[in-house]
């Protein structure tokens, strides 16, 4: 319990950043129009390919002195995170830009 | 000069560092500013462009600045990484751009198999240092683990569910079974966190944790059927980004904590949203209580009428105000397009055409209008559900291609019915129905529906694509 407290006390920019994010995502998201669901679905799902900074750091600190099953699990996460991103990021742009064509 | 070397001295303080948390911040801001303009149609498309400058920095700078906590140690195998990085965006963009616009929830729900993946393969393998650390660290460490794993292979499974590889499969014991699984998942996990014992003995703790948490979000998504996709795929969604927040706690990276949270929440609003559009509880929709079996809905039917063609073509024809009430089943038959041309043949008549949209109308939350888009459907033309019903008694024709439960008016008048206090597009006030349907099946809740026995229904059996195709033929040598 200490322990966790300790954790807590450490990391309290994080933690609010956590508690703070949350009504931000909430409030950025609300009123949004039905049309805009899946792009803004699709959009977030590319955002959440953050998690490619923490391949980057992981295979980039790796030990690549020999050869090993988490070397090849580290440039996998590299991989499908890129996937989430650039895949993500290409999609939406692709449905958005049929929706401006409309506009006009 | 001298109050210069006393900010350099400032313990831990370097240039390079400085920079990338800077660029880290650059970076969560765009993301917030970009998924501001996401949610507005004039701005969406530049927020996309945002948010992805956003991710591109902190990439590039996390690449050229980022060292080892403390040890200042820069990056090493940078080769390896950029390989990485182009096989995965070579493929992520190939696809992307040949997709169909039908797959569009497949596509998303693979994207979001990678994106948990990575936060599951980083959790995984960062355990040994996070063990080192207290029981915060690892208590993140588990915790990303956990729901990333979820998100990948509930993601797969939705995936193959959407693209028609996995069927549903719903057996009563599956409930308690997942229920076990939550509890074992979630013991293991604790006892993970709390355990004294060193970290080399809990390795095979991990790997049986990673396992059954794969498992459970096979189960998890396995029984959850086609119409309740939607709300999955927002939660598989937000599922991933709170993962990608674990792993940010792992590395103590503002931009990754900031980024996971804000999907997390956005997704959990989607998902709530499209809870609060087909009127169930998430618990209800995750335990699948809907299954399909025998529902208390009896009573006398009716008859159904058809309509021939040339019938449907003068109706349309010498209509004033048609409201086409689209659903999966357009989708499916790929009929969008000539469902466009149907429309823009009778607007030449003088006729006005409308398309009222429900809010989980196709397959993932917004589905329909991107069909729609695609087909070159002028935006002003979708109506959303409550716009259009105070609308209806004033329509002649209510056209339904390919949807069932969403105008089911069961959902107003028979308590009984699975779908009782489920919003609906009011078909029935029309003045004329006509339904496009391939037969005389139930929709997804597996349901008659009255609308088919109303008397103002006339229906139109066959493939809403090659009927809509004769539909426009007829009206053209009219």
């Amino acid at each position: 319990m200490e322990q966790i407290l300790q954790y807590f006390f450490e990391y309290k920019e994080a933690i609010f950043i956590i508690a703070l994010s949350i009504f931000l995502g909430i409030e950025v998201i609300s009123n949004v129009p039905a049309v805009l669901h899946t792009p803004l679905m699709s959009g977030a799902n590319a955002i959440s390919g953050v998690i490619i900074i923490g391949g980057i750091i992981l295979v980039g600190h790796a030990d690549l002195s020999s050869f090993s099953l988490d070397l090849v699990l580290g440039i996998l996460a590299l991989i499908f995170g890129t996937l989430n991103v650039v895949g993500g990021f290409a999609v939406t742009d692709r449905m958005l830009e049929m929706f401006k064509k409309k506009k006009k | 000069m001298d109050k210069g070397l006393t900010l350099l001295n400032i313990a831990g303080f370097t240039v390079g560092d400085t920079l990338l948390e800077l660029s880290y911040l650059v970076a969560a801001l765009l993301f917030v500013v970009g998924l501001k303009m996401l949610s507005h149609p004039e701005t969406a498309r530049r927020g996309n462009l945002w948010a992805f400058g956003g991710m591109a920095l902190a990439m590039v700078t996390t690449l050229l600045l980022h060292k080892q906590n403390g040890e200042g140690i820069p990056l090493t195998n940078i080769w390896i990484i950029l390989a990485a990085i182009g096989v995965g965006a070579a493929i992520g963009w190939m696809v992307a751009r040949k997709v169909k616009m039908t797959a569009m929830p497949q596509l998303v729900s693979l994207y979001n198999a990678t994106g948990g993946g990575a936060s599951m393969l980083v959790a995984l393998l960062e355990y040994p240092a996070a063990a080192a650390g207290n029981v915060g660290s690892i208590l993140v460490t588990v915790l990303g683990l956990i729901i990333g794993s979820i998100a990948f292979s509930g993601s797969l499974i939705a995936f193959g569910k959407l693209d028609g590889r996995v069927g549903d499969i719903m057996k009563p014991f599956m409930t308690y079974l997942n229920l076990v699984l939550m509890v074992l998942t979630l013991g293991l996990g604790a006892f993970i966190v709390v355990s004294p014992n060193p970290p080399a003995e809990m390795i095979w703790a991990i790997y049986a944790l990673f396992g059954l948490s794969l498992v459970y979000g096979v189960m998890f998504v396995m029984p959850i059927g086609g119409a309740d996709m939607p709300v999955v795929i927002s939660l598989l969604n937000s599922f991933t980004g709170i993962a990608a927040a674990m792993a940010g706690f792992i590395y103590n990276n503002q931009a990754m904590i900031l980024g996971g949270i804000l999907v997390g929440a956005a997704g959990m609003i989607l998902t709530l949203l499209m809870c609060k559009a087909m009127n169930r509880s998430l618990i209800n929709v995750i335990v699948g209580a809907f299954g399909g079996g025998p529902s208390s809905i009896g009573g006398e039917q009716g008859t159904i009428k058809e309509i021939n063609l040339s019938d449907a073509a003068v109706l349309l024809s010498y209509s004033q105000r048609i409201v086409i009430i689209p659903g999966y089943g357009l989708a499916v038959a790929q009929a969008q397009h000539i469902a466009q041309e149907l429309d823009e043949l009778l607007e030449g008549k003088g006729v006005e055409v409308k398309y009222a949209i429900h809010p989980v109308a196709g397959r993932m939350p917004g589905h329909m209008n991107v069909l729609l888009a695609e087909a070159d459907v002028p935006y002003e033309k979708l109506v959303e559900m409550d716009d259009i019903n105070p609308d209806m008694p004033n329509v002649d024709v209510a056209i339904v291609v390919g949807a069932n439960d969403v105008v089911n008016p069961a959902a107003y008048n028979d308590p009984g019915s699975p779908i009782y206090g489920m919003p609906i597009i009011d078909a029935h006030l029309a003045k004329n129905i006509i339904i496009m349907k391939r037969g005389m099946g139930k929709g997804y809740a597996g349901i008659e529906n009255e609308l088919f026995f109303n008397d103002k229904t006339r229906m139109l059996f066959g493939d809403a694509k090659s009927s809509i195709q004769k539909l426009v033929t007829e009206i053209k040598s009219m």
